[in-house]
């Protein structure tokens, strides 16, 4: 069957990125960190929240809340409202709704947030009902949750194609690196290879520093049509391309490639570009592994060529592929779903000039991948998206 | 090839004992049909009735063609491990304790990718042979074995979990006037049990199996099952150091409604059978759910001895059967009791056996040494379920297929003038 080629993004930018602080643990809610965010956001843009018509949320912790009961809890009305409980993908989905939903008319100017508290024990609880088959399938096992399935993940990686643990280890080190520029990080501490490859090991060959720290933040952007940027005068950028695809490829025994590999091509037509032309690449770090896939798949190298690629580049701000810009999860933290903004809305910096201490230079074209839901033996949502320089701060 | 467990050291009563805490219990309705086979010791997966294509984990409709007709049905167990990791840390306390746990991705020969144990035994990335198992909390788990046998296998701790071995355990026989008790503790012996309790009442009345008794070396203690006191005097001096209880003391008459002209033996059967079940159990359960996690000779398993008249009566024994249905009912409510603290109890369903007061039935009957033998194989399996002979698994096949068939074949009436 010939697909038919999505239409173009033209005139759907996002402006106003912002991150909160992430913090270790929190004793606020969730509520709290988006309501945080999303002021961030509006107020960076000099927006009043009656302003928006559109709002999507990506949230874990909200219970028993959804998008619904926060209109009501944070005084909105809007046109236009979902919700996306799609992990690390959220981004890359609640962008590709939000920009047809502009296009259309159905909303003009669409706030995307993620967020999440972490309460002490509250990463347990949550691994605990996470989905079912998780629940009757693999949580009985030992009960290691994403690091045990990872760890598999990873295991088979190895053997399949001769990764080292140094290998993944670059990956981490040069976002540590990246992270020291980020003051919202919440690790800022550096990290040298060697200290990596001693770290204590959590499920091997996953070790301390290939997992990342879960905590409490939130993430948000915000949709809108090119003339309203225009006519607000503020800084943006444009959405040239996007993708998603859930539970690709069922029947590879185990996960050593993701959805972008049935979309890729439609990406980079839709994006009038190719890998090479990527100044900035924010991918989904949950842990290193998945970067590696997301190289391959989205065609920065060839499958199997993850070690080789990583051992050929320098993935710091200043180096030859900047990657992970802010330190990514594994170094600025996991806040529940904001992990899946959390490359979403530094791209949106980078290519609209403001990155501040993690700017890399000139960027103007960015790739960000998302990649979510281990919902059973391997995660299900993959997402891409590029964004392209509009208007600079 | 796996160590041989040692017997435990003796207990330092001023160190800590490890908590009863378990694995996740919650599990999807459809997940409870591995639990249910694996519950007597079966492997079972659901096959599509329509397409034919095995599922896991387990679904409410066909993944590939949307049918909702899932039959639990016998897998076949060969299966390839592509990946592997041992877990050292866990938010969930019952592993925290238990590091390093090894676990991994089984390719199965027919389909589906199965998250697993593994056996110490098995080598990474090759052939493993897929059982199904009952872990602390009750619930069916998958484990890869090496897909030959290896010795000792049965010791390692993943297996000392999922099962109820008596090796190196202790164990209480309730009655050692039953006709069963000398068989019963030479296969306790044989599997490797510790001490062999064995309760004996009004002990200056003489029975003929003593001499045997003595001569495996059973400790008899004074114990009737329709003493209040007795019982509770036991349990204060042994049921500290009781792993397993097997109860089989029972008091059997022919007989239903009319053929007695009272109910005094239907009393006498209550009272043994039901009521003695539930005297042990207040006196030795609390006990024994406190040391469900104490190392190798850990509390682990409560055995009952029922008639299959507990499933559904069996006229020519009718009151006696009913007493066997309260006792099959409390033994479904000691379940739930015993849950949190992972304490097994294990259910031997048996049709008539070789005694005295069966003497009337035609055979097949089922042998005091058979009913041992699968009494200690449950055991070592970890099941929950055990049907020993071949009337209790005609019985139990009959029930499963239509319980008002059955009991209409139960109680035909005979011919009359």
């Amino acid at each position: 069957m010939t697909r038919r080629a999505p239409a173009s993004y033209n005139g759907v930018v996002l402006t106003a990125p912002f991150s909160t602080p992430y913090q270790r643990y929190s004793i606020d809610t969730a509520h709290h960190w988006i309501a945080r965010a999303l002021k961030g956001s509006l107020d960076s843009v000099g927006l009043k929240k009656n302003q928006l018509d559109g709002f999507s949320v990506s949230s874990f912790t909200l219970f028993p809340d959804s998008a619904v009961g926060l209109t009501q809890h944070l005084g909105l009305s809007t046109r236009w409202l979902d919700h996306v409980p799609m992990g690390g993908a959220s981004a890359g989905v609640a962008l590709r709704r939000a920009a047809r939903a502009v296009q259309a008319g159905d909303a003009d100017i669409v706030a995307c947030v993620a967020g999440d508290t972490n309460h002490i024990d509250s990463f347990r609880q949550l691994l605990s009902s996470f989905s079912r088959f998780a629940m009757d399938a693999s949580y009985p096992y030992g009960y290691g949750g994403p690091n045990a399935n990872f760890a598999l993940l990873t295991d088979r990686y190895m053997n399949e194609f001769g990764a080292t643990r140094a290998d993944f280890g670059r990956i981490c080190v040069s976002q540590r690196d990246n992270a020291l520029k980020n003051p919202r990080a919440v690790m800022q501490k550096q990290l040298t290879l060697d200290q990596y490859l001693k770290a204590r090991l959590i499920a091997d060959p996953i070790a301390l520093f290939d997992c990342v720290m879960p905590c409490a933040g939130a993430e948000s952007f915000l949709v809108m049509h090119e003339d309203k940027a225009l006519q607000l005068g503020i800084p943006f950028a444009r959405l040239t391309a996007a993708i998603e695809r859930h539970n690709a490829h069922a029947d590879d025994p185990m996960q050593l490639r993701g959805g972008w590999t049935l979309d890729r091509d439609t990406l980079w037509e839709m994006a009038g570009c190719t890998p090479l032309d990527i100044d900035v690449m924010q991918t989904y770090d949950d842990y290193p592994v998945i970067v590696m896939m997301q190289f391959e798949d989205l065609g920065m190298c060839e499958k199997g060529e993850g070690p080789t690629f990583v051992r050929d580049h320098d993935l710091t701000i200043n180096g030859n592929f900047p990657h992970n810009t802010s330190g990514g999860q594994l170094s600025a933290g996991q806040a529940g779903a904001a992990g899946g903004f959390i490359g979403m809305v530094e791209a949106l910096r980078q290519v609209t000039g403001q990155a501040s201490g993690t700017q890399v230079k000139d960027a103007a074209r960015a790739l960000v991948t998302g990649f979510g839901m281990i919902n059973y033996d391997r995660g299900l949502c993959t997402s891409a998206t590029v964004l392209e320089t509009g208007v600079r701060a | 090839m796996t160590d041989p467990l040692l017997a435990p050291p003796k207990k330092n009563p001023q160190r800590r004992s490890t908590s009863p805490t378990r694995p996740p219990e919650m599990r999807s309705r459809a997940a409870l049909g591995l639990t249910a086979a694996a519950a007597e010791g079966r492997l079972a997966l659901q096959c599509c009735a329509e397409c034919a294509t095995w599922q896991y984990p387990p679904r409410d409709a066909c993944v590939a063609c949307l049918s909702n007709d899932l039959p639990w049905v016998d897998f076949p167990p060969q299966g390839q491990l592509l990946a592997e990791t041992t877990v050292q840390t866990s938010p969930r306390l019952y592993y925290r304790e238990r590091v390093p746990w090894r676990i991994g991705t089984v390719k199965t020969d027919v389909g589906p990718i199965i998250l697993v144990h593994i056996h110490p035994d098995v080598t990474p990335q090759s052939a493993i042979h897929l059982t199904a198992h009952l872990d602390r909390a009750g619930q069916g788990v998958l484990v890869a074995m090496p897909p030959q046998e290896t010795s000792n296998a049965m010791d390692a701790p993943l297996m000392r979990e999922l099962t109820a071995d008596p090796k190196h355990r202790r164990v209480l026989l309730t009655d050692a006037r039953a006709e069963n008790a000398p068989a019963m503790a030479k296969a306790l012996k044989d599997a490797g049990a510790a001490i062999i309790f064995m309760g004996e009442s009004e002990s200056w009345r003489p029975y003929t199996a003593r001499a045997a008794l003595q001569e495996i070396g059973v400790e008899f203690m004074p114990l009737d099952v329709t003493d209040t006191l007795s019982v509770q005097t036991l349990a204060g001096e042994i049921g500290g150091k009781t792993d397993i209880l097997i109860n089989n003391a029972q008091f059997v008459r022919p007989g239903g409604a009319l053929a007695r002209g009272d109910v005094g033996f239907a009393q006498n059967e209550m009272d043994v059978n039901y009521f003695g079940m539930m005297r042990l159990a207040q006196a030795f359960g609390p006990g024994m759910c406190k040391r469900t996690a104490d190392e190798a000779n850990s509390a682990v398993a409560w055995v009952n001895l029922l008639h299959i008249g507990a499933l559904a009566n069996t006229p020519e024994y009718g009151a006696f059967a009913a007493s066997q249905s309260a006792a099959h009912s409390l033994s479904q409510s000691l379940r739930s009791e015993f849950r949190t603290a992972g304490l097994r109890v294990m259910n031997v369903f048996s049709g008539p056996t070789e005694s005295d007061w069966f003497a009337s039935l035609p055979p097949p009957k089922v042998l005091p040494q058979s009913l041992a033998r699968d009494v200690i194989k449950g055991l070592q399996a970890g099941v929950e379920d055990v049907w020993s002979g071949d009337i209790a698994k005609d019985v139990r096949d009959r029930f499963r297929r239509d319980p008002k068939v059955l009991e209409r074949e139960l109680t035909f009436g005979g011919d009359g003038p």
